[in-house]
């Protein structure tokens, strides 16, 4: 999509309550006469080849000796994108963090329960070979500072057998890397340089870059963590059309404080308060009929 | 935006109101007493820099011949018959080039192993601390240090070896050596300053798709912090050219280079000479060889080398605060021919 051209004008079904905008963070990329709108929506669903990927079974976690996260369980499927929503220190992105054991980098991490990937614990892989398969891309952009196309050969993953330094571009990592730019809706917009520093690329770009990288790896769970927070609304849009259009090809679980962007992108709701997993459900059920007290509250910006 | 709409010119002249100067008349008293003697003491530390700079440049350019750069030193009484610093500079170039090509990997793993790993905890303070003694430590201490460990008969190979069998224990690369530790210091900080200060998230992007802490380390930490591994290790050779003490003790004073044995790199590694400090050191009143004048040149040269080393790294410092592109001349001073950089 040409960044520069904004998408059409359409009333989100969910904006009915005025007051739902007051309770987005300021700068979250929410601009409501030019956000893109039910036309990602009317795409959906694409439930024939939906399939589980992770399972969520009763975790506990704590940093020290403060559970941040209740008991929660849940599905992630591939074929869609499952939002978290809640307010800030809710757990939802210890929570997503948990799911590539990034959690473990801090000290005094805990936890309870268990969590699976296509069926096996992911305590039993290996940490880094899990991360290969569960990536994710942070609320911050954080491209490192060396070319496109370093950035994204970085993630590719190391052969091991052919022994020796790889080679710097041979036909085969030159393909996956445009590749992954493809995917990521980026290529492009970066084609004629990929040995520009990624450092000079737009917010955006960074962003869209990062997304590339970790889809490099050629990951089954993709993690996004408030992926648009520090983006504009143009980017935005490009991004959130991104993850719709990448659902078919690897599970996505996001992470937002934005509740049009996830009535916008998702297909499963969770919300989450103080730790705990409210409600889980369709985002239509999660937006439209939320059965719980404090769903309705939040998603009418009574706390946020 | 139509093309013919007039775009505001900006205001000029006395229209713009600038902030005035600050008026030090309005302070306490004591808080000017202690603001004009700033002043003061920068003004000093100017005019003796400055005075030292002028100094040896004077006396330095009129003792100074191009033939006392080409030739070796002779032992001679009379000053226009004993030669000019050809030894000492190379000298000077070998021990800081034997003194960084020690220091500067050790200094990197260093920081690396304390920055990213800390593991155990104890450990870590204790090589803290150990940095700091050594960088607290007087060069001479180092030196008696050093003279005592490369006397060692089985470290004989390292030096000369008496017909007694006695060991020297002096040599360029036991005075490399043992530079290199004064240099350590430098770049171990240089280096951990140069990791405190890239962000966490960069990190954890590495770790998210998979990659090792090692790997992180190797390829996207240490890229990203070779402008400050390349002013530790500046700063590190400054260092190590302008030290007399440990010259004097572990490589003698001798006027010209002495290989020992024939095997060609060992030869000149065994060997000792003379560097510019103790070229100058001998040849300054205080010393032996009665030439004060080409210790004014001497000692300018030097002064040139340390000056340079230190526009270097003011470059190099600058140039890593830009947006890096890539060229040739980025990769070569980047130091990406080296292997483990890319």
């Amino acid at each position: 999509m040409d960044p520069m051209m904004p998408p059409p004008v359409r009333r989100i079904a969910v904006d009915r309550d005025p007051y739902v905008a007051p309770a987005q963070p300021a700068g979250n990329g929410h601009a409501p006469a030019a956000a893109p709108s039910t036309r990602l929506r009317a795409a959906r669903p694409i439930a024939a080849q939906v399939r589980e990927r992770m399972r969520i079974e009763s975790l506990w976690l704590a940093y020290g000796e403060n559970w941040v996260v209740r008991d929660v369980s849940l599905p992630v499927r591939q074929g869609e994108v499952l939002a978290m929503i809640g307010a800030s220190g809710s757990g939802k992105t210890t929570l997503l963090r948990s799911l590539n054991r990034l959690t473990e980098i801090t000290t005094g991490a805990a936890r309870s329960g268990r969590i699976t990937l296509d069926g096996t614990d992911i305590h039993e892989l290996e940490v880094n070979e899990l991360r290969r398969h569960v990536t994710m891309v942070f609320q911050q952009p954080n491209p490192f500072p060396m070319s496109i196309f370093d950035n994204v050969a970085y993630a590719l993953a190391e052969r091991p057998g052919r022994g020796g330094r790889r080679r710097r571009r041979s036909a085969e990592i030159e393909r996956a890397v445009t590749d992954a730019l493809h995917r990521a809706g980026l290529y492009d917009e970066v084609a004629g340089d990929l040995d520009r520093s990624a450092l000079r690329l737009s917010g955006g770009q960074q962003q869209r870059l990062c997304i590339a990288r970790a889809l490099a790896a050629e990951p089954e769970v993709l993690l996004l963590d408030e992926p648009c927070s520090a983006l504009d609304p143009i980017s935005t849009a490009t991004i959130e059309e991104l993850i719709v259009s990448l659902r078919e090809s690897v599970a996505i679980v996001i992470v937002t404080h934005n509740l049009q962007q996830a009535f916008r992108v998702a297909d499963h709701v969770a919300f989450m308060h103080l730790g705990e997993l409210v409600e889980y459900g369709t985002s239509e059920q999660v937006f439209d009929r939320p059965a719980m007290q404090r769903t309705r509250d939040y998603i009418s910006g009574a706390f946020g | 935006m139509a093309a013919t709409e007039l775009a505001p010119a900006p205001p000029s002249g006395s229209v713009i109101a600038r902030a005035p100067r600050e008026r030090t008349s309005a302070w306490p008293l004591i808080d000017r007493i202690g603001y004009y003697m700033c002043w003061a003491v920068g003004i000093g530390l100017c005019l003796i820099a400055l005075a030292i700079v002028l100094f040896m440049f004077v006396k330095g350019i009129s003792y100074l011949r191009p033939s006392l750069l080409l030739h070796s030193p002779a032992p001679s009484v009379v000053q226009s018959q004993s030669g000019g610093f050809l030894d000492p500079i190379e000298g000077t170039l070998l021990v800081a080039a034997i003194g960084t090509v020690l220091a500067a990997p050790l200094g990197v793993a260093i920081a690396a192993w304390l920055s990213e790993y800390r593991r155990p905890a104890w450990l870590a303070r204790a090589v803290e601390s150990a940095i700091e003694i050594i960088s607290g430590a007087p060069s001479v201490v180092l030196a008696l240090f050093g003279l005592l460990i490369f006397a060692q008969s089985f470290l004989g190979f390292l030096s000369q070896r008496a017909a007694t069998g006695a060991v020297y224990g002096r040599s360029f690369f036991a005075a490399g050596a043992v530079m290199s530790v004064l240099a350590l210091p430098l770049i171990v900080s240089s280096a951990r300053e140069g990791f405190a200060q890239l962000p966490d998230r960069l990190r954890e992007a590495s770790y998210a798709l998979g990659r090792t802490r090692a790997t992180t380390i190797r390829r996207v930490l240490l890229p990203a912090i070779r402008p400050d591994i390349a002013t530790g290790t500046a700063l590190g050779m400054g260092r190590i050219v302008g030290d007399t003490a440990i010259i004097t003790i572990l490589l003698g004073a001798g006027l010209t280079i002495q290989p020992v044995g024939h095997t060609p790199v060992s030869s000149l590694l065994r060997g000792t000479g003379p560097t510019l400090t103790s070229y100058v050191y001998e040849n300054s009143p205080a010393g032996e060889g009665l030439a004060p004048q080409k210790a004014y040149a001497a000692a300018f040269v030097l002064l040139l080398i340390v000056l340079a080393l230190n526009a270097f790294v003011t470059w190099l410092t600058n140039r890593g605060a830009q947006p890096r592109e890539r060229g040739r001349a980025y990769r070569l001073l980047r130091f990406e021919w080296i292997p483990w950089t890319r």
